[in-house]
């Protein structure tokens, strides 16, 4: 029986009658090889279990976790005990019932079983890349297997796999010429599907046309944005806006069922797509389910846990994540459908403008209106007549992602769409490029 | 405890370690969090580990486990020198280690009432009553108050032979009340935003008085929907002491770690814009800009006795008079800058690497006030409590937006104005540090949540300030 199975079935028989409870327990191992300087200079892993149990007496609730297996009797009493003092909790919802939970098999043993040697290579290849240029950045592995149970009788289990590397080269001193970085990123379940030398060769790419920038006067431009900014801006319309919480609140811009969005735009979350990452239940057993966030440009949906379902009168849709009960339920395997057009395609058709290959930092200023701001990084580049013709020194923008996606402001979409790093993390957008009619940049290296 | 870390060490040296060390944690935390009257989430978790850092060449190896048993601990030590072997097919300089005093230690946090023995349902009912006060405020849709605290040991052992012990109690939380109009949002928070923690017990709470200031706060945030848009300009600014902590924290605290100069962090965090052999040179900003970060400020949330290498809390100048002199560093990061080693190198857990974090940088406080600044100011505005944040990789370039502001004419605070946002570049902007609040008004804001490393870590820092101005800064910045 695997482990983490075993941790949960011994939390839920010591919980026996005295509690209406849910258990999820996560195992494995997890490693990060980072380089700065062109060498290794941190390499960590961590192993180890974390249980997590939420117990409803009599509707008064109580959730907890531990790391601490040598005292699992002594955390589930503590946890009931503490419940049992507790306000009734009018809006708890009760476990999940038993349902199927189709495991969406996003496991690579050999991933899991990835030597720091292993990771090591992938880093010496992406150095390697560019010799003359400075490296820094992370290989990462992970393996973990995910159980759950609950005193209804609902099982899940599941394990999935996460590899990355992510890194810059900067150019510049080495060179006598004004310093200046590039980035390149990969993620996928597999770490025999990265190509270390690959995106270390684009990251040198960036870098090496991003010497001598020039401050550029801000204002509204064109904007060709590569993956790493769209999965900014896809992260943020998740959070701040799909999400079942934020929109019970009113502090949405989501409007069901209206065309908010320029009609290219299909946005959906899906944890069952074989591309995605993670295992096909929530922390609350409920199988996640597909979602269609945007469609034709009208918004269609948005993610709930058991909570927000409830309270929606609408079922949940299996993004009851870890602290959804307080930021709320998020759409964290969200695709951006591609579409046909090159990169290079959209630079031609651009008459001034420019190509930005990530954000920076980004902030919302009104959560409503998804106004953001932020800076771009690691590659900031001039368009004009259909041709980049220099690098510009980082800029900051003031702009509402969901005006920027509206009507008639998608020129293009990408065919370019992969795992993009995103403000809050790797491996949750999957997304390509796009090209939008303006972006408002605020400020420059002059502030 | 400590036999468990002496464990890992003795495995990590026997595996080829040049130098190793190990932390036992054991660190409990609870968080309530309510809303609208309702509990949404009472959290209690307890995460123990032993964590080992084994330096072998150029890299630090680290390897951690949730398992506390001497056989896991030492597979652990022997696991975290392999590790730091295998960085050798990428190879750097030789990582130096600065020497710093051995010492067998204990420290404990100063606190007078556990927050663990605190009824829960005390801490609720006390929530509840908050967020009922702001909900009793006509247009507030949503009433948010919360808790949280951490009590934490850890037990470190070096292969040089530290052996010490801490235990570290940390509370705080705070309310916010937020009115949503037709296409906006409009909140106040206190006692800033993400509340305030500091190191100590449930006194700490109690001193904020969260029932008595209920009520103020959501009328100013109902108030703020029929409040016009401040003006864009250029314009005298004063900030409240929260908003210039977090301007500390962003626009000096992180340009000062010394891993980030180094390089260490560039891929990520990003860099600085302040170069090593400019130090004791550069002009950071005015000569009213006065900044230490110490470790040793009782109460503060970066306080502690040791750091998690074993160097002892301490007190450093980081600029005086307006002129660059300090960094944060660690025994790694010293060594390879010349410096004496700060004990500013913390971990997030037992289970993540050690590295330089910010301690108590705070500003230390002029002799005017508030109500001084205010009365010698012709054309300003008074801006307080965070509500967003970004600057660039190299800490030069912000934008802060602030949850409230109020004009200032002819030194008087005039009509409220929303939606207020500030922009510069760092040392433009503190050169024009022209008048700084005095002692009493002095406060040690605690940040919870700053983010750094990979995999993330999240410390608790701290940060000393009393309201200040600066004479001519761009605001009304706006999408």
């Amino acid at each position: 029986m695997n482990r983490t199975i075993e941790i949960a079935g011994r939390v839920l028989d010591h919980v026996g009658e005295r509690a209406e409870a849910e258990v999820l327990v996560t195992g494995g191992e997890s490693a990060l090889t980072r380089f700065a300087n062109s060498f290794i200079h941190q390499n960590v892993a961590d192993e180890g279990y974390e249980v997590s149990l939420r117990v409803a007496v009599d509707g008064r609730v109580n959730a907890a976790g531990t790391t601490s297996l040598e005292r699992l009797e002594d955390f589930v009493d503590d946890t009931i005990g503490i419940a049992t003092l507790q306000r009734v909790d009018e809006n708890w919802p009760g476990v999940a019932e038993p349902t199927d939970v189709v495991d969406p098999h996003h496991f690579d043993e050999a991933t899991a079983a990835a030597t720091p040697a292993e990771r090591a290579r992938l880093v010496a290849d992406f150095v390697a890349a560019a010799p003359e240029l400075v490296a820094a950045g992370y290989c990462a592995t992970m393996g973990h297997d995910v159980a759950f149970v609950n005193t209804d009788g609902h099982r899940a289990f599941g394990r999935y796999t996460r590899a990355t590397i992510d890194g810059i080269h900067q150019a510049g001193e080495a060179l006598g010429s004004v310093a200046a970085a590039g980035s390149g990123h990969a993620t996928s379940q597999r770490l025999g599907d990265l190509d270390g030398a690959a995106v270390g060769a684009l990251a040198a790419d960036r870098a090496r046309r991003g010497l001598d920038a020039f401050d550029l006067e801000p204002g509204e431009y064109q904007v060709v944005l590569a993956p790493e900014c769209v999965a900014t801006i896809a992260m943020f319309l998740s959070y701040y806006g799909f999400n079942g919480k934020h929109y019970a609140e009113g502090q949405s811009f989501v409007e069901l069922g209206k065309k908010q969005f320029d009609a290219a735009i299909h946005l959906f979350d899906d944890a069952a797509d074989p591309r995605a990452l993670g295992v096909g239940f929530d922390a609350e057993g409920t199988p996640r389910r597909r979602v269609e966030l945007i469609k034709s440009g009208v918004t269609q949906g948005i993610a709930h846990d058991r909570r927000t379902a409830r309270k929606a009168g609408v079922s949940p849709t299996g993004h009851g994540d870890p602290g959804s009960e307080v930021w709320g339920p998020l759409p964290s395997h969200v695709f951006l459908e591609e579409g046909a057009t090159s990169v290079d395609e959209m630079i031609a058709s651009v008459d001034r403008g420019l190509y930005v290959v990530t954000f920076n930092y980004c902030r919302v200023l009104d959560p409503k209106q998804l106004d953001v701001t932020g800076l771009t990084r690691n590659g900031t580049f001039m368009i004009e007549n259909g041709k980049i013709t220099g690098a510009v020194t980082n800029l900051r923008f003031t702009q509402s992602f969901v005006t920027a996606l509206g009507q008639g402001r998608v020129q293009a979409i990408g065919n370019d769409a992969r795992f993009a790093d995103s403000e809050f993390g790797p491996g949750m957008m999957h997304v390509p490029s796009l090209h939008l009619e303006k972006w408002n940049f605020t400020g420059g290296a002059a502030g | 405890m400590f036999d468990l870390a002496q464990a890992a060490v003795e495995g990590a040296l026997a595996a080829g370690a040049e130098y190793a060390d190990a932390r036992v944690v054991v660190a409990k935390n609870q968080s309530i969090v309510v809303l609208n009257q309702e509990p949404q989430s009472i959290d209690q978790t307890e995460r123990a580990g032993v964590g080992v850092r084994a330096l072998a060449g150029s890299s630090w190896g680290f390897y951690a486990t949730s398992d506390l048993n001497p056989l896991a601990a030492r597979r652990a030590g022997e696991k975290s020198a392999a590790i730091a072997r295998a960085s050798s097919t990428v190879p750097g300089p030789v990582m130096p280690l600065a020497a710093v005093p051995v010492v067998d230690d204990s420290y404990q946090t100063p606190h007078d009432e556990d927050p663990f023995a605190v009824p829960i349902s005390d801490k609720v009912d006390m929530l509840v009553e908050v967020t009922a006060t702001m909900q009793s405020v006509a247009g507030i849709a949503l009433a948010g108050s919360n808790l949280s605290f951490w009590d934490t040991d850890k037990w470190f052992v070096s292969s040089q032979g530290h052996r010490i012990h801490q235990h570290l109690v940390e509370s705080g939380g705070g309310f916010d009340a937020t009115a949503v109009g037709e296409s906006e949002t409009q909140r106040r928070s206190y006692p800033q935003s993400f509340g305030q923690y500091e190191t100590g017990g449930y006194e700490a709470v109690r001193r904020w008085d969260f029932p008595g200031n209920a009520g103020r706060i959501a009328e100013e945030a109902a108030a703020l929907l029929r409040a016009p848009e401040i003006e864009e300009g250029e314009k005298a600014l004063i900030l409240e002491g929260s908003q210039l902590a977090l301007q500390i924290h962003e626009s000096v605290g992180h340009a000062i770690e010394l891993d980030r100069i180094l390089g260490w962090e560039a891929a990520f965090a990003g860099t600085s814009h302040l170069e090593l052999e400019k130090l004791s040179k550069h002009r950071y900003g005015s000569s009213l800009m006065n900044i230490t970060a110490d470790a040793t400020l009782p109460g503060a949330l970066g306080t502690f006795g040791y750091d998690d290498e074993g160097t002892a809390a301490q007190c450093v100048d980081i600029v005086r008079e307006g002129i660059w002199v300090g960094v944060l560093s660690g025994r790694d990061s010293a060594s390879i800058a010349g410096l004496s080693p700060g004990g500013m190198v913390r971990a997030d857990g037992y289970n993540r690497l050690p590295m330089v974090r910010m301690t108590n940088v705070g500003l230390l406080p002029g002799d005017s006030s508030l109500e001084g600044l205010i009365a010698d100011t012709k054309d300003g505005v008074y801006m307080a409590t965070n509500r967003s944040w970004s600057i660039d990789d190299r800490r030069l370039n912000f934008q802060f937006g602030c949850e409230i502001a109020w004009e200032i004419k002819n030194g008087r605070l005039g009509r409220m104005v929303k939606n207020p946002t500030y922009t510069g570049i760092t040392p433009q902007f503190w050169a024009q540090l022209d008048k700084l609040a005095g002692g009493d008004e002095w406060v040690h804001w605690g940040t919870p949540n700053c983010g750094k490393g990979q995999p993330m870590q999240v410390a608790h820092t701290g940060h000393s300030a009393a309201p200040g101005r600066f004479a001519r800064v761009r605001v009304g910045v706006r999408a």
